[in-house]
């Protein structure tokens, strides 16, 4: 395949080469936490082909026939679970999905003797999502077969930060240098880590709006602006990430009422008037109209990207699916 | 076996009695497992098939480890301690005085070493009605805590401050404000942020000890507090001393040596209560223990399999298998040139001996001969294959320490012979 090149960065030759010879040194993809910018621009590079593949009619290729993949899902998901399906059977894969509600986990297995039943199935990858941080890594140390963090708890969420970077970059030509701003629960947002790791490391300038009560502690030394007032927050921005304020993770009293919510940082016409003329709206969803976003702003086609998030989605997951399982192939072939 | 009097010498030691001021090269001889004379003359002695030659060795009080949370005798031999302080959250917690007297006899019959529980402060660790502190008391506990949290409610606190008082008993603090810290796993800062952990700010820490203070003051009984783990409960400590309170405190050697940096990866073999904190409170504790702040070092021995490690983060349990490793993690201080070795035993000997009423932590002629032997230079490297604990969770395995056990000896009973 042929990867488009962009000229955002110019890195120098030996990095552009890592020693081990492998340009994604990587066997699992747990996080953006530590991914350096040659191995985010491949990823992105190859999401680019996947974003033309699945815009034929002929959208199946056999690049994975034979491998299967699993999809073990221990919280509730419908977009993410169905975009990893979508892109396995996409390159060909052997898909099987798994939630909660079918799994032996609720029989009282622990994740590791889980990790040891689907072993000795042989998958080729294994894509999990699970309520607690740092589960999917657990996981990952006790299995055979390349391993990708479809969210862990508060932690990580690393394709949702490389479709979106994968949207900005399309939409805005580069990454480097333009000023993001993601607004909403940082506190208890996977998606926020994970974008503010992977930004950071592509060069963005990245700021955090949010009431106090939902920004966690320290935030700031993780290479960020943080700022209360959205007017404030939203001076210059190039880019405009909504996070979903995630109700059912409230466990104290966060917020006095959603109404109040909205009226101070939900993101509307008004205040988005601060941000720059070209600004893009996303949004991981599934949103809360009239909570963190105005349905006006979010149905603004010059502007929204939220439907556009939704399929470099999939071909990003294609991507990661690709180069993760690309030395069982290339081990494979005679 | 003839009943004859049976003595044994140990010779050649470095003696150290930190109760009394000793630190010199002389002998111990012991008449039926009682301490029957120290010598700190040049050794005239003999030697003879009653004789221990210690090899310039240091020969101190057992120590007495004031919070283990498992009696797990051999291990705790292996580290040197003698005395077991057994924390009330067993299986079924001891909050009466038949669950105490059950433990003393099983340890009495199983273990070799000595083991006095400590008795939870209120029924079930509930917080809110106090347990029968006298009859525990006379049953032989020697102290009353809720262990793994604090007796949150004011008023409850000071009823059994009161009540405590009239038996002499010490109430033992856990001290964390609860509704700050509910849920909390790691230390509120920029790793647990990182890692996407639910967080225990510093302050949570503070704020008991501050109110707490405030309760002992008013009721002029001593209050312990069983783990300080960052420099605002140091701050706190120091202050309330400092007033006159009747305050004392400790510590463990995984707060002195590790700070939240440990949890990288998701480590669970790091995960304590309280949280490890920043470096900042690390140096702070390593301070406070060294001016004297802090008067305990205890190991915290929480022996935890690892059916209950290899967890999520969130859902692993706490606790560190402590006892090996205890005195040669503390000697870190001696090696780092903070403190002398004198003043670091006494943290594991005589202090805590007087802060529960105990008799052990001394060398004093007439009792009985808890005694350790250690060599407090040899280099060796943890090896949690090796070690003797129920289970080996520590997070120190292949660190290169200084200092190892030779000899423990319980009532004059050899119990752990290391090489």
């Amino acid at each position: 395949m042929t990867h488009k090149m962009h000229d955002e960065h110019s890195y120098p030759r030996a990095e552009v080469s890592p020693p081990s010879g492998h340009i994604f040194p990587h066997d699992h993809l747990l996080g953006t936490w530590g991914l350096d910018p040659i191995s985010i621009k491949y990823l992105l590079d190859t999401a680019d082909s996947y974003v033309e593949q699945s815009r034929n009619p002929q959208k199946t290729s056999s690049l994975c026939a034979g491998l299967t993949q699993i999809n073990l899902f221990f919280e509730n998901s419908t977009r993410t679970l169905m975009s990893f399906e979508i892109a396995g059977k996409r390159l060909g894969f052997d898909t099987i999905s798994m939630s909660t509600g079918s799994s032996s986990i609720k029989k009282g297995e622990t994740l590791l003797d889980t990790a040891a039943t689907l072993n000795a199935m042989h998958p080729d990858v294994l894509v999990m999502r699970h309520g607690d941080s740092g589960a999917v890594k657990l996981l990952s140390e006790k299995m055979g077969c390349a391993v990708i963090n479809a969210g862990d708890g508060r932690a990580e969420h690393p394709t949702q930060a490389l479709l979106d970077a994968l949207t900005i970059r399309r939409r805005k030509g580069k990454i480097h240098g333009q000023t993001i701003v993601i607004s909403g629960d940082v506190a208890h947002s996977r998606v926020a880590r994970s974008n503010i790791y992977l930004l950071n490391a592509m060069g963005a300038r990245v700021r955090l709006v949010a009431p106090p009560t939902l920004l966690p502690k320290d935030v700031d030394r993780l290479g960020v602006e943080v700022s209360h007032r959205m007017e404030d927050g939203l001076r210059g921005a190039d880019v405009v990430m909504m996070l979903r304020l995630q109700q059912e993770r409230m466990q104290g009293a966060f917020l006095p009422s959603l109404r109040e919510y909205f009226h101070f940082w939900g993101l509307t016409k008004e205040k988005l008037k601060a941000a720059s003329d070209t600004v893009l709206v996303m949004h991981p969803g599934p949103m809360n109209r009239g909570v963190e976003i105005a349905s006006n702003v979010a149905d603004d086609m010059d502007r929204s990207a939220i439907q556009e998030q939704v399929e470099m989605g999939v071909a990003v997951r294609m991507a990661c699916l690709d180069i993760l399982t690309k030395k069982i192939r290339e081990g494979a072939a005679p | 076996m003839t009943q004859a009097s049976q003595t044994m010498t140990f010779t050649n030691a470095r003696v150290i009695d930190p109760a009394n001021g000793i630190d010199d090269n002389g002998s111990v001889t012991l008449t039926n497992g009682v301490i029957s004379e120290v010598s700190l003359q040049p050794d005239t002695a003999v030697s003879s098939a009653n004789t221990v030659d210690c090899g310039g060795q240091v020969l101190c009080p057992g120590f007495i480890d004031m919070r283990a949370h498992k009696v797990d005798w051999q291990a705790a031999a292996a580290g040197g301690i003698t005395t077991v302080i057994l924390q009330p959250d067993q299986t079924t917690p001891i909050d009466n005085d038949a669950a105490v007297e059950r433990i003393r006899a099983r340890a009495a019959s199983s273990a070799t070493v000595n083991v006095y529980p400590m008795g939870a402060a209120t029924k079930g660790f509930n917080g809110r009605e106090i347990s029968e502190i006298g009859q525990m008391h006379q049953s032989g506990a020697v102290a009353f805590t809720d262990c793994f949290k604090p007796v949150a409610d004011a008023q409850v606190m000071r009823r059994l401050l009161e009540y405590s008082q009239y038996f002499q008993a010490l109430i033992v603090q856990f001290p964390q404000e609860l509704s700050l810290s509910a849920g909390g796993v790691a230390h509120e800062g920029e790793i647990a942020t990182r890692l996407g952990l639910t967080s225990i700010p510093v302050e949570a820490e503070a704020m008991q000890i501050e109110r707490d203070v405030r309760l002992s003051m008013m009721t002029g009984t001593p209050i312990h507090f069983a783990l300080i783990s960052s420099r605002m409960g140091v701050e706190a400590i120091r202050r309330a001393k400092a007033d006159g309170a009747q305050i004392t405190a400790a510590t463990a050697p995984h707060y002195l040596m590790l700070n939240e940096n440990a949890l990288e990866g998701y480590r669970t073999f790091a995960k304590v209560s309280p949280p490890l904190r920043s470096e900042e409170d690390r140096l702070a504790l390593i301070g406070a223990v060294v001016d004297g702040t802090i008067d305990v070092i205890t190991s915290d021995h929480s022996p935890v399999s690892a059916d209950k490690k290899r967890l999520p983060f969130a859902q692993a349990d706490n606790g560190i298998a402590g006892a090996e490793t205890m005195l040669a993690l503390a000697l870190t201080l001696l090696h780092t040139r903070k403190m002398s070795l004198m003043d670091i035993l006494t943290c594991f000997t005589h202090k805590p001996a007087k802060l529960l009423g105990l008799k052990g932590g001394t060398l004093d002629v007439g009792h009985d001969a808890d005694i350790t032997i250690f060599n407090p230079e040899k280099p060796w490297r943890v090896n949690a294959d090796d070690m003797l604990a129920n289970a080996r969770n520590t997070p120190f395995d292949t660190l290169p320490v200084q200092g190892k056990v030779w000899r423990t000896y319980v009532a004059g009973r050899c119990v752990f012979q290391g090489d």
